[in-house]
Formats: structure tokens, C-alpha cells, sequence
């Protein structure tokens, strides 16, 4: 009563498909793990692809409702007469400006000193451009000037709600806040403090307050010092930038900027370049290993059926008629894979969403699948699954059927080349069988190696970004970033201030450092970014390469990391034009005196003294790298807290920590699926192959058995060939993984961020491990069947 | 019928004492064995007589360790079989028990001389590969492959791999089933004459009554029952039976 309408209907089914019925539940395991396979590709689609999309679609709408800005500049001060000069520009649409500024926050509880973000709001209504999004409480009253919304990550961090209250140095006095909302906003999705490079939401946030009050505790009364605008259709970004430069010159702009490098969208955006790419690459890989696996598996497993085939044809079926029964086993694998991966892959895709929805503030973010997609993804399965099936059927079917009932004859052997070079003889004769049936069906014995490999190589691309990254932490916190804390000044502060910082408590070293924003020229190629002037002496902060190796800080010239020297097409010895966008905001022609490959951001090195030199200023710095004891840490924070010029102090440890714990929860993610699919594709194939080999060969071990083999020693002969084509796999996989990793790692390069292309012993090892685990496991299953194999059948007629 | 002198001066190699086999197949019990008593002699050769489903093949499996029986007794000397384990029963053909099978069941991968190396590999006193193939006459055959015989010189190497580890019981089922009469005579002199110079003890399944003239004794099955014993007196040569 297999389709539930009752004995009668049963009886009526046709013979051929209650054979297929029977069929496919005899060789359940191969069925299921053939869909299994299609399952995993399909899945992969689904989620990946379906969660890129879905991501896309929430940032556009977000960034819709929020009138998210187009073009920004910061400047020193410009009176707020100059808006409407702003406005007036070719090409823009929409400007609005602002008042913000970074403050130091006295929060209690928190040892290492926390920083704000502070936006204005306009007096009345909302901001034309970069609204934010209230999810709790309400927006602040223009009358009372102590009102503040704080950012949802932030207050979630802290604990803080409306009502709660928070203090602020605002501008070297202590200010209590009232908090009457939380919000999020486009700008600040992914908000990481200066000097930092992850979000450090326990430690930063963004506190939006009126102009009213704002204005008047920055000395910006009448007055702003950020600008955005949003471009008129067809208006070029490129003009507009230049005539937003030039227009903010005289007020000290620092230089604007696209959309493209808001920091905020920038993080957003490589997150869905990555995901794009991650979603492209691995589906196509996973679907291309499925359809590649259901050719291969079906070829075999009908090519197994050859002699029912021909007494079928022998009872009059028709090619056609034999030809659909057979297929039919490919489709329903496909569809039990399909639904198995539609499901899968929606549940995942939720999961997935669930994960970015914490990690990024979009609003209304919600996983949504796509039916093209589906359908793509399951037409690509089918095409490879009937492929597959087609050619062993057609195959069969081509035998007349007097032939194809008959045994097949003897498999010819000959002493295959291995054997021919002498290698042969070192082998015992369960060795030999093994290696002739390898070399008898090299072709057959490479693609099923191949499949494995392919599973070796997922995982590979899986974990060598954690290689990358950890490889990149190590750089970052134990080559570079070698202080305990750095200091930062709202605005550049004399030289001396070093002995200050040298004066206070704990404090053992201190380096100083300038970070002066410029443009950098080269002909029609220009880039605006921050040259970091550092003591060429010193030994907390570095110029550090990819390899680790530390680049000295020529005494005269610029530095370029790689992908800013190639942005402006230069190499060492060439000439650039520096544009200070600061100070004196003179011009001077530098010389690139190295340039090296580095991972974070696109800067620029100098020594101090020389880029006092180029901007035209003596003894300024911005901010100090400090050594200070461990015991007096807590004791330098309150007293650094209380100086009103520091702007921040930040902690490589407070960093290194909250990175380590982003890392940690995202390596148990990822790996969990890797070694699930990954594992999938190896029992794929081996477990077919053992299945399919029993069946070929079944007759051969049980004779082995009746001559007194044990079980172990027959399983010895069967396993040792997907033995040999999983060890054959490994380096396969090795090479296949280096090779897509390089591959990803091109693809996923950005301006600000590259994975670095290292791939530790340690995956490799792994990989290899989880799937000879897999293997090992399939073998498992295949050696339980072996061990009831009919001794007796060996001695009737031949099957 | 009196025993020969021989029968009585030999030892006992196997005995069994009212074997029967039901298997059971769905409601329907099929009683392939009932109650059956055997003596094999050390260097006896006894023929399996009877037409197909008569039982042979059954009492053949048991006596080989590859089929236990639903209730008898069976001895190989002291070791009690119809107690043994399956891995015991798989030492038991491993040490002692050769098989000769109706389709040769040779492994193509392997050569004449591997195929029989195979069994060589694992035995405590085996002959040469060499060797065991020269008894069979196929010493200018040693590194064919399987494809590369016809049917009886395949059925040769299976011999020569059965006898190879000097087994006490060398086990025939149809060994000359699948071959034309010249050569099935060839396959028969060879087990004869292995029978005669190694002394080693032999059942031979057939359906063919003219082969009961070689063996020392000839059992009749019928329907799972030994209905007639056959004590030759004087062995006649292979040579000289015709079918």
C-alpha cells in the first residue's frame, strides 16, 4: 500500500514501477545519499545567494528611508550661511549639515575608557539627509538640552534604556545626558571608534543631540562641521566631489567623499561583496560537485542493472520504456534532494539572516526566497542528474539483449604501468587487485578521486580564512599595535605634551604620532587619505608587511602601502604632489620611498620630523602610543579621562578581545556547515563507490570468504580502492583549495581590507582529516553490508 | 555392502550424525536435509548424486563450513563444527577445506599464479603456486589472466588454488558444469590423480550418475535424503567413464 489508495491500486500499478519502487528503497542508502548530495548544493544556493539578495534588498530600503547620503566632507568650521551654496552646486540634490564631534563618556563599571560619537539634530523637524531610525523611546526635545539618543548597539552593550541616564566630557566638561531614545541609522550600522577595527559597542557609540545643544558646547554656533549631500539623477560624483573641495577649501574640509568609502557603508558593503562572492563561489562549487557526483554515481549504478536491463528489453520493453524507468531513479533522487535542500536551505538562510541581523542594524532584514533561484538551482541538478543516468542507459539499452543477459565476460587485466615500473612485486596480492582495478578504470578511479578532492578543497577554502585572520591578529596585535593604550587629541597638540603624558602614572614609554589628512596627487590620480607620521625610532607602533617583516621608517619620503601606490600609479623613487588638508594646507611635491604590502586600509607612512617638513608645521602631534604598568592601567584611565584635550584612549587588548570573540563565534558557524557539506560530498562518493564496487565485485569477495578469508581481509580488498582514491584525493583537494582560495581571496580584496592569502599547515591537516573521517565513515556503513554477504550464492550460477 | 580395508585402516575426517536443514521461507518451510548420517575417510572420494533441489549442494555447504544446520551433529576429527563460530568456521576453511566452485570464481584482476598465491599467502604449509599449477598441468600458463584462459584451463587453476594449501577436504560443486565432456573429463583426471598422489579427502557434487565410478563412494540424494550408499570396489578410471 505504498501509495496509501488502498491494495487495489497497488495491484494496478504497472510491474516496472513497483520494481522501481522496490528499487529505490533496496538502495535507499544510495538514494539518500545522492540526495543528500543535491541537498547540499541546493541548500547552498539557497541560503547563500537567497541571504545575499535578501541583504541587498533590506540595505536599499533602508538606505531609501533614510535618505542616505551620497557624497560627505568633514571640515574645520564653515558659518551655516554656506549650506545654501552647498545646495546650489551642479549635481546636487539634497544637502544637509551637522555639527559632530568625538567626546570621552564616563561610564561606570567600565575601566577602560569609552567614546562618543556626537551628531546634531536639526531644531526642528528631522535631518533632510542620514535620518535615523527610533526603535525605542522618542526623538529629543529642541527645549531641553540635555536630552540625548544614544545607538542601539551601544545602549544593547550597556544595558542603557530611556530614562537611564549617561556622562559625557563634552569638550573638557562633565555633562550629564539624559537618554530619551535609541535609535539606528545608516551611518553608523557597523560603528567602529577611531584606531579601532572591528565595533567595539561596550566601549562606542553614537550619541545624537539638538544643535541647540551641541552647537553652542563646540563653539559651532550658526555653524557646522559636516556636510552630505545626495546627487541629482545623472549628476557626476567625480564633479560633484571637486566642487564640493574646492567650495570647502577655505573652511578647512578635509575632503570629500563617496558613499563608497563612508566607513559605515564601506564595512556593510565588503560584508555583502563577501557574501556575494561566497555566494556565487561556493553554491557553483557545491552544484558543480553534485551534478558532477549524480553523473558519476548514476552512470555506475545502472551500469550495475545491465542484466535486467537486457531481460526487460528481452520481454519486449522499449528502449524508450526501459530508458524512463531508469531515469526515473535520477528524478526522484533530484526531487527528495530538492525538497531535502529547499528546506534545509531556507531554515539556514533564517539562521544566516538571524546572525546579520545582530551584527548589522537593518532594519526589516528578513530572509526572503527567491523562486528563480530555486528553480535555477534545481534545473542545474536535474540536468545532471538525467546527463548522468542518460549515458549509462543508453549505454545498456544499446546491447542487444541476448548479449547483455549473459555474464559479462572476464574483466581483461594486464599488469598496468605501476605494476610494469616494479612496484608490483613489492605488493602482496590483495595490494595488486586493488591497483589493477585502479588502473583498469583510471578514468573512472580519477573522477571519483576528484569528487573527494573537492570536498578536501571546500574545506580548505572554509578554514584558511581563519588562517588569514588569525595570521592578521597576530600581525595587527603583536607586530603593530605594541602599545598598551594609545591617546588621542581632539586636535593636534605640541610635542611637549609628551612629557605630560610621560609624567603621568604607569606610563614608561610614550611615542607620539601624527596622523595629517591629505590628498595625495599624481597627475589625474589623487586619493585622499591620512599620512601617519611616526617616530622612525620606535618600537610600539611599526611599518610591518604581510610577511611580518618590519619596513624602517625612511628619514625622508612617503611610504604607500600596496593598494594606495597602485591606486595612484606610482613606485618608489616616483614623485606625488601632498595636499595637507589641515593646518597650513600647503602643497609640497614627496617623494615614495617604499611601499608596502600591507593588509588594513590604504595609508600612507612618514617619518615625523619629515612630514613636519611637508606640512609646513613644527611639533605637532595628534595622539601617543603609551607602555604603561599593568598594576597602574585603571589609575592612568580616570586621570586620563579627566584631560579635556583627549579626544579617546583606546586599548589593543579591549580590541584584540572583542575581535577574538567575533572570530570565535563566526568559526564555529562557518565550520559547522563546511565539515557538514564537505562531509556530505565524501560520503557521497565513497559510499557509492564502496556500494556500487560490492555490487560489481560481490561475487569475487564471496568466493574470497568461502576460501576462508576473513571478513577484515575481504573488506581489506573492497575499501582498499576508496582507500586509494581518498589518499589519491588529498593532495588533489590540497592543490584545488590553494588554487580557489587564491581565488577568493582576489575576489574578496577591498580598499580597506584583504584576507591575507595564508593557509596554515594546520588546515590543510584538517581538511584532510575530516575527510578521511567521512571516508572511513561511508566504509563503515559499506563493511556492516559486506559482512552478510551469501557465502552460498557464490556457488550457484552466476547472477 | 561390506566396507573396504581401507575405509576401516583410514582415519575418520568428518562425521555427521542426523543433520537436517529447514530453511524457512516466508510460511513455507523447505526441508532441504533430513536427518542425514556421513563418515569421510581420510583420502576418500565420495560422489554427490542427485538431481537438482535434491539436497547436495546443501549437505556439501555444511560439511564446508559455509551453511550451519538446523540440528545434527557434525565433527571435523575432535572439533565439533556444528558448534563453531562463524570466524571458527572461517579458520576452518582458511586451514583446511579447499572449494572448487561450478564457475571457477577465480579473481580477473589476478593472475593464474596469484589467483592461487592468494590462497598460498594465508596458509600454514602451503605448496608453491608453481608447483600446485604443474599438478594441473598448467605450468606454461603462470601469468595469464583469467581472459586470457578458456573455460577448463580456468577450472585447473581453480583446482590448483583449492589444493594448494594441502587441505584435508577438497569440496567440488559441479566442477565440470560449465565445461563440454572433453574437457570436464580433463578437470576430472586432475582431481583424481590429486585425489590418488595427496591423499587428500574429496566430495564431488554431480548430476551426472556416470561420475559415481570414480569415487570410493557414491551417495544418492533425493528430497534432502540419502537414499542409496555405493561402495566401489576398484575405483575405475576417469579415462574410461562415458557420457
Amino acid at each position: 500500500m505504498v501509495n496509501g489508495r488502498g491494495p487495489g491500486s497497488w495491484l494496478r500499478m504497472p510491474a516496472l514501477q513497483r520494481k522501481l519502487l522496490r528499487e529505490c528503497w533496496h538502495l535507499k542508502g544510495q538514494l539518500l545519499s545522492i540526495a543528500l548530495v543535491v541537498a547540499t548544493g541546493i541548500m547552498t544556493v539557497i541560503t547563500m545567494r537567497g541571504s545575499y539578495e535578501s541583504l541587498i534588498e533590506a540595505q536599499q530600503r533602508y538606505y531609501n528611508d533614510m535618505r542616505f547620503a551620497e557624497v560627505w566632507s568633514s571640515l574645520r568650521r564653515a558659518p551655516d550661511s554656506v549650506r545654501a551654496r552647498i545646495q546650489a552646486l551642479p549635481g546636487v540634490a539634497l544637502a544637509d549639515t551637522r555639527v559632530s564631534f568625538l567626546a570621552t563618556l564616563d561610564l561606570e563599571g567600565l575601566d577602560a575608557p569609552a567614546q562618543g560619537r556626537f551628531v546634531s539634530l536639526p531644531e526642528r523637524s528631522r535631518p533632510q539627509l542620514n535620518d535615523l531610525l527610533i526603535t525605542r523611546g522618542r526623538y529629543v526635545d529642541a527645549a531641553s538640552p540635555d536630552e540625548v539618543i544614544i545607538s542601539e548597539k551601544f545602549a544593547n552593550a550597556r544595558g542603557l534604556l530611556p530614562g537611564d541616564s549617561l556622562r559625557a566630557i563634552i569638550n573638557g566638561r562633565a555633562r550629564d545626558l539624559d537618554i530619551v531614545g535609541i535609535a539606528i541609522s545608516p551611518e553608523h550600522s557597523y560603528s567602529v571608534p577611531p584606531g579601532s577595527l572591528l565595533p567595539e559597542d561596550e566601549r562606542y557609540g553614537v550619541l545624537w543631540m539638538s544643535i541647540r545643544a551641541l552647537g553652542p558646547a563646540y563653539d559651532m554656533d550658526e555653524a557646522f562641521n559636516e556636510v552630505f549631500v545626495t546627487l541629482a539623477p545623472g549628476a557626476s560624483e567625480r564633479a560633484v566631489i571637486t566642487r564640493l573641495n574646492d567650495l570647502l577649501e577655505p573652511y578647512g574640509g578635509y575632503g570629500a567623499y563617496a558613499r563608497r568609502d563612508q566607513a559605515s557603508h564601506m564595512m556593510l558593503q565588503g560584508e555583502l561583496d563577501q557574501n556575494r562572492v561566497m555566494g556565487t563561489a561556493i553554491p557553483a562549487v557545491f552544484l558543480g560537485v553534485a551534478v558532477f557526483l549524480l553523473h558519476l554515481v548514476l552512470g555506475r549504478l545502472i551500469a550495475t542493472q545491465r542484466g535486467e536491463i537486457a531481460v526487460l528489453k528481452a520481454f519486449g520493453y522499449r528502449d524508450g520504456e526501459v530508458g524512463r524507468h531508469f531515469l526515473m531513479f535520477a528524478l526522484l533522487a533530484v526531487l527528495i534532494g530538492a525538497a531535502i535542500g529547499t528546506v534545509g536551505g531556507v531554515m539556514l538562510g533564517r539562521s544566516y539572516i538571524g546572525i546579520y541581523r545582530q551584527y548589522f542594524d537593518l532594519p526589516g532584514l528578513q530572509y526572503q526566497l527567491s523562486p528563480g533561484l530555486l528553480m535555477l538551482a534545481l534545473l542545474v541538478s536535474l540536468t545532471g542528474a538525467v546527463s548522468g543516468a542518460l549515458g549509462a542507459v543508453r549505454k545498456a539499452v544499446a546491447l542487444p539483449p541476448a548479449e547483455a543477459m549473459r555474464p559479462e565476460p572476464p574483466v581483461r587485466f594486464r599488469p598496468g604501468f605501476l605494476e610494469r615500473m616494479g612496484a608490483g612485486r613489492m605488493l602482496p596480492a590483495a595490494g595488486r587487485m586493488i591497483l589493477r582495478n585502479v588502473e583498469r578504470k583510471p578514468v573512472q578511479a580519477f573522477f571519483s578521486s576528484l569528487g573527494v578532492a573537492f570536498s578536501v578543497s571546500i574545506l580548505i577554502i572554509g578554514l584558511f580564512m581563519f588562517d588569514g585572520v588569525t595570521h592578521l591578529i597576530d600581525l595587527q596585535f603583536r607586530k603593530i599595535q605594541r602599545e598598551d593604550i594609545s591617546v588621542s587629541f581632539l586636535q593636534n597638540v605640541s610635542a611637549s605634551a609628551r612629557y605630560d603624558l610621560g609624567r603621568l602614572p604607569g606610563v614608561t614609554r610614550v611615542e607620539t604620532y601624527r596622523g595629517a589628512p591629505v590628498r595625495l596627487r599624481n597627475g589625474h590620480w589623487s586619493r585622499e587619505t591620512v599620512i601617519q607620521g611616526m617616530e622612525s625610532d620606535g618600537v610600539l607602533r611599526r611599518i610591518v608587511t604581510v610577511d611580518g617583516v618590519v619596513h624602517p621608517v625612511p628619514a625622508e619620503g612617503v611610504v604607500l602601502s600596496q593598494v594606495l601606490a597602485r591606486r595612484l600609479h606610482v613606485q618608489t623613487g616616483d614623485w606625488l604632489i601632498a595636499e595637507m588638508l589641515e593646518g597650513r594646507r600647503q602643497s609640497k611635491r614627496v617623494r615614495v620611498t617604499g611601499i608596502v604590502e600591507d593588509f588594513l586600509g590604504v595609508t600612507a607612512y612618514m617619518d615625523l620630523a619629515a612630514l613636519h617638513g611637508l606640512s609646513g608645521e613644527q611639533d605637532v602631534i595628534s595622539g601617543a602610543y603609551l607602555s604603561v604598568q599593568a598594576d597602574e592601567r585603571d589609575n592612568l584611565y580616570r586621570q586620563l579621562k579627566q584631560v579635556p584635550a583627549v579626544a579617546g584612549v583606546a586599548s589593543p587588548a579591549s580590541m584584540l578581545a572583542s575581535f577574538e570573540r567575533e572570530l570565535a563565534r563566526n568559526i564555529f558557524i562557518s565550520v559547522g556547515f563546511l565539515v557538514g557539506f564537505a562531509s556530505v560530498i565524501a560520503v557521497g562518493v565513497i559510499y557509492n563507490g564502496a556500494r556500487i564496487a560490492l555490487s560489481e565485485r560481490g561475487r569475487e569477495l564471496a568466493s574470497l570468504r568461502v576460501m576462508g578469508f576473513h571478513r577484515r581481509e575481504v573488506a581489506t580488498l573492497l575499501l582498499g580502492e576508496q582507500a586509494v582514491v581518498t589518499l589519491i584525493a588529498i593532495p588533489l583537494g590540497w592543490l584545488i583549495g590553494y588554487g580557489l582560495a587564491y581565488l577568493m581571496v582576489e575576489s574578496l580584496q577591498t580598499d580597506t581590507f584583504r584576507i591575507p592569502y595564508v593557509i596554515a599547515a594546520r588546515t590543510y591537516w584538517v581538511a584532510a582529516l575530516i575527510t578521511i573521517v567521512a571516508a572511513a565513515a561511508s566504509a563503515f556503513v559499506v563493511r556492516r553490508r559486506l559482512d552478510s554477504l551469501d557465502l552460498i550464492s557464490v556457488l550457484k550460477t552466476r547472477e | 555392502m561390506t566396507q573396504t580395508g581401507r575405509d576401516e585402516r583410514a582415519r575418520v575426517v568428518l562425521r555427521a550424525s542426523h543433520l537436517s536443514k529447514v530453511y524457512t521461507m516466508g510460511e513455507v518451510e523447505v526441508h532441504a536435509l533430513k536427518d542425514v548420517d556421513l563418515t569421510l575417510h581420510e583420502g576418500e572420494l565420495l560422489v554427490l548424486l542427485g538431481a537438482s533441489g535434491s539436497g547436495k549442494s546443501t549437505l556439501l555447504n555444511i560439511l564446508g563450513g559455509l551453511d550451519v544446520a538446523s540440528s545434527g551433529r557434525l565433527f571435523y576429527g575432535e572439533q565439533e563444527l556444528s558448534a563453531a563460530s562463524p570466524s571458527e568456521l572461517t579458520q576452518y576453511r582458511r586451514d583446511h577445506v579447499g572449494f572448487v566452485f561450478q564457475f571457477y570464481n577465480l579473481i580477473p584482476s589476478l593472475t593464474a599464479r596469484e589467483n592461487v598465491s592468494l590462497v598460498t599467502d594465508i596458509a600454514a604449509d602451503p605448496m608453491h603456486p608453481e608447483e600446485a599449477l604443474a599438478l594441473v598441468g598448467l605450468e606454461s600458463r603462470l601469468d595469464h589472466f583469467p581472459a586470457q584462459l578458456s573455460g577448463g584451463e580456468q577450472q585447473r587453476v581453480a583446482i590448483a588454488r583449492a589444493i594448494a594449501k594441502r587441505p584435508r577436504v577438497l569440496l567440488c560443486d559441479e566442477p565440470t558444469g560449465a565445461l563440454d565432456a572433453a574437457t570436464g573429463r580433463l578437470v576430472l583426471s586432475v582431481l583424481d590423480r590429486v585425489n590418488r598422489e595427496t591423499g587428500t579427502t574429496m566430495a564431488i557434487i554431480t548430476h551426472n550418475a556416470a561420475i559415481g565410478r570414480m569415487g570410493d563412494t557414491v551417495l544418492h540424494m533425493s528430497s534432502g535424503e540419502i537414499v542409496e550408499r555405493t561402495h566401489n570396489e576398484r575405483r575405475e578410471d576417469v579415462e574410461q567413464i562415458a557420457w
